[in-house]
């Protein structure tokens, strides 16, 4: 089925509507995807060269079953050999792969899972992104909390014993300010260990204040490497510019991140494409930045409240676990996170092969922590969520069911310094 | 050989097997301590910094050393402030020094180990140096302070033994603080093999938690360490690793 993407909400006064039907058909209305906006900082990087020459090139229909053999008998594992196991013909050696991916894991990794959780502390978003439930055309409860509602947000997770989080905003300078934020990282130093951050992408020296506030590890997804898809699917905002967010991570560990961590949102473009790019932005910045930490994530599309029909097109479980299990191989010293937009189920499993960090007691909405956890009903407004979830496990089970397979459930292996 | 004791600060040890920390497990420890015999258990402060109900502090059995080391420091200065952290924690005052500015291959930086050491050692810490076998950045780790040098083996959790092995005897050889093999020892044959060529002890961690059976890989670990050690007392190591002497000796005709 294919993504029907638009829809519009009856709230939208006719002359938004307007502007939005334009955006939608007509590109001439959109600005320039690849020019940087005021504001924006520019740097000197030969990253973004080296990973797009690759994926302009990659022929995955030229690879064949002997390539893919070659790369799993090989000790190390080649960007060409990582292309063959990404490509169509490797689909027949995925247990093989699966095979290789955990004896990898478990060199690197031994048997140990790690746990986070997100917190989303606003969804105000001034972007049209047209898969995202936090597009500003998107009929939603918006909410941002203050800092007394975090507070008890971050109470009521780290009581469950959570002591990593990851802190979301909608991508909204107005609303949530980069102070703001940075108020957030320095209550979440309080309560958690460990305080990452997948906010707007901001320049070096926002980095470096938010490091200074306390979080050390930045998120930036940049949903589709193909940015003529890109510019197809952010319609309006700052997130339309496609190299500043390309350029995040880089920014991010220039301003003193200890980590940072990569995604194509699985289910917008070619996905095997955007698979090879996401690799390989870690691989390039992993040899320029060789002290910074660096992982994955795999997320796919998921429905959003008014657009149920949202769905991850091409990309199954089966090349879900074919992406994991090469980006294993390909990068075994790289942290691989599988969120709880996929089941249960995929998670137990994966968690066996190559995964290292899942989230568990997951809200994507906003302040409804407490509700969620304990059932209590609350008389305060909530704001909605981003994506619907699949994987609504609290800590507690996931933790159990973790141990249950054998596996090693940490909750932190980090010190601020 | 019941004199036979690893010194390290002063501190008197029976046992040459050291449980490395990478990948740790509550079974693990214990399979250490009961069947390899281990009295020195390495503890990432990092990983202990923890709320967690099941804190591996609390599972460090009584008469067991911990050895908190300073991984996640990328730096000197970093090192010094987690060991410091270690030692409010309780750690006591032995600390190992791992310094790492590559999250690829998890290589020891030597230049920044012999500052922290130097800062360490000052503070009255029994500093553990880990490091790439190197004679140089040995010796100025020994007179930094260092009471001990941890070589590596081969890259980290790699299993694949003793891939520095010329450079190891050199450091054997020449350094008068224990020398202790850290890192790649993959099978109990490699330990084995580097107790033989001197070494004061060996340090594992990836070969037991990756094993089949755990209590049965520490004892096969204990075995052949204790075999290692033995043979380097007896003697056979030196005499093979320098060449035996010809039965009919070159210099027979000299007279006086």
């Amino acid at each position: 089925m294919k993504n029907q993407f638009f829809v519009d909400s009856d709230s939208l006064s006719s002359e938004a509507a307007a502007v939005k039907h334009r955006l939608e058909n007509d590109p001439s209305s959109r600005t320039n995807h690849m020019e940087y906006m005021p504001g924006m900082e520019v740097i000197e990087s030969d990253v973004c060269d080296n990973v797009m020459g690759h994926v302009r090139s990659f022929d995955y229909s030229s690879y064949t079953a002997g390539d893919v053999r070659a790369a799993l008998e090989k000790d190390t594992c080649t960007i060409e050999d990582f292309k063959a196991l990404l490509s169509p013909a490797a689909e027949p050696f995925l247990e093989r792969m699966a095979q290789r991916a955990r004896i990898e894991t478990g060199r690197h990794f031994g048997n140990t899972v790690y746990f986070f959780t997100p917190l989303y502390i606003a969804n105000y978003c001034e972007n049209y992104c047209v898969y995202c439930g936090f597009n500003c055309y998107n009929h939603i409860n918006r909410m941002k909390l203050s800092m007394e509602q975090i507070e008890k947000e971050m109470k009521v997770i780290a009581d469950s014993g959570m002591e990593e989080i990851l802190i979301l905003t909608g991508e909204s300078r107005g609303q949530s300010n980069v102070e703001y934020i940075g108020e957030a990282c320095k209550l979440a130093r309080k309560y958690f260990r460990m305080t990452g951050l997948e906010i707007y992408p901001v320049n070096t020296d926002e980095y470096r204040y938010l490091h200074q506030c306390g979080a050390d590890y930045v998120t930036v997804f940049q949903e589709t490497y193909d940015a003529e898809r890109y510019e197809q699917l952010h319609l309006l905002g700052h997130k339309r510019v496609w190299p500043y967010r390309f350029d995040a991570q880089e920014r991010a560990l220039r301003g003193g991140m200890r980590g940072v961590a990569f995604s194509a949102l699985l289910g917008l473009s070619d996905f095997r494409k955007d698979a090879l790019a996401s690799a390989l932005h870690v691989y390039y910045l992993q040899r320029k930045y060789p002290y910074a930490e660096m992982s994955l994530s795999c997320p796919r599309l998921r429905p959003i409240i008014n657009n149920d029909r949202i769905n991850p097109q091409d990309v199954g479980e089966k090349q879900l676990c074919q992406i994991l299990c090469a980006y294993r191989i390909f990068l075994p010293y790289v942290g691989i996170t599988v969120s709880s937009r996929e089941s249960a189920e995929f998670r137990n499993g994966i968690v066996k092969i190559a995964a290292t960090k899942v989230s568990a007691g997951v809200s994507t909405g906003i302040g409804d922590h407490e509700s969620k956890y304990s059932g209590k009903v609350s008389e305060e407004q909530h704001g909605d969520e981003q994506f619907e979830i699949n994987d609504t496990r609290s800590l507690k089970s996931m933790y159990r069911d973790i141990s249950k397979e054998g596996l090693q459930p940490v909750m932190n292996d980090y010190i601020f310094l | 050989m019941t004199d036979d004791r690893l010194v390290i600060g002063g501190h008197e040890f029976n046992s040459r097997f050291i449980l490395g920390s990478g990948k740790y497990s509550m079974n693990m420890i214990e399979a250490a301590v009961k069947d390899a015999g281990a009295e020195i258990i390495t503890l990432a402060v990092r990983r202990a910094n923890t709320k967690e109900q099941e804190n591996i502090l609390d599972y460090i059995p009584e008469g067991v050393t911990l050895l908190p080391n300073t991984s996640g420091a990328r730096n000197a200065d970093e090192a010094v402030r987690i060991a410091r952290l270690a030692r409010e924690l309780g750690c006591g005052n032995f600390v190992k020094i791992e310094i790492m500015r590559d999250s690829k291959y998890l290589l020891p930086d030597n230049q920044e180990t012999i500052k922290a050491t130097d800062v360490l050692a000052a503070e009255g810490f029994i500093v553990m140096a880990y490091m790439y076998p190197d004679l140089n950045v040995a010796r100025d780790l020994v007179s930094a302070g260092a009471a001990s040098v941890m070589p590596l083996a081969s890259p980290i959790g790699s299993n694949k033994g003793l891939q520095t092995r010329e450079f190891i005897q050199i450091l054997i050889d020449e350094i008068d603080v224990p020398v202790i093999v850290d890192a790649g020892i993959g099978r109990p044959s490699q330990a084995c093999e580097v107790m033989e060529m001197g070494a004061a002890a060996v340090m594992a961690n990836t070969a037991l938690a990756t094993a089949g059976d755990l209590p049965l890989m520490a004892r096969a670990f204990k075995e052949a360490i204790s075999a290692g050690r033995k043979a380097y007392l007896a003697g056979l190591g030196r005499v093979l690793a320098r060449g035996a002497s010809a039965s009919d000796p070159l210099t027979g005709f000299l007279r006086d």
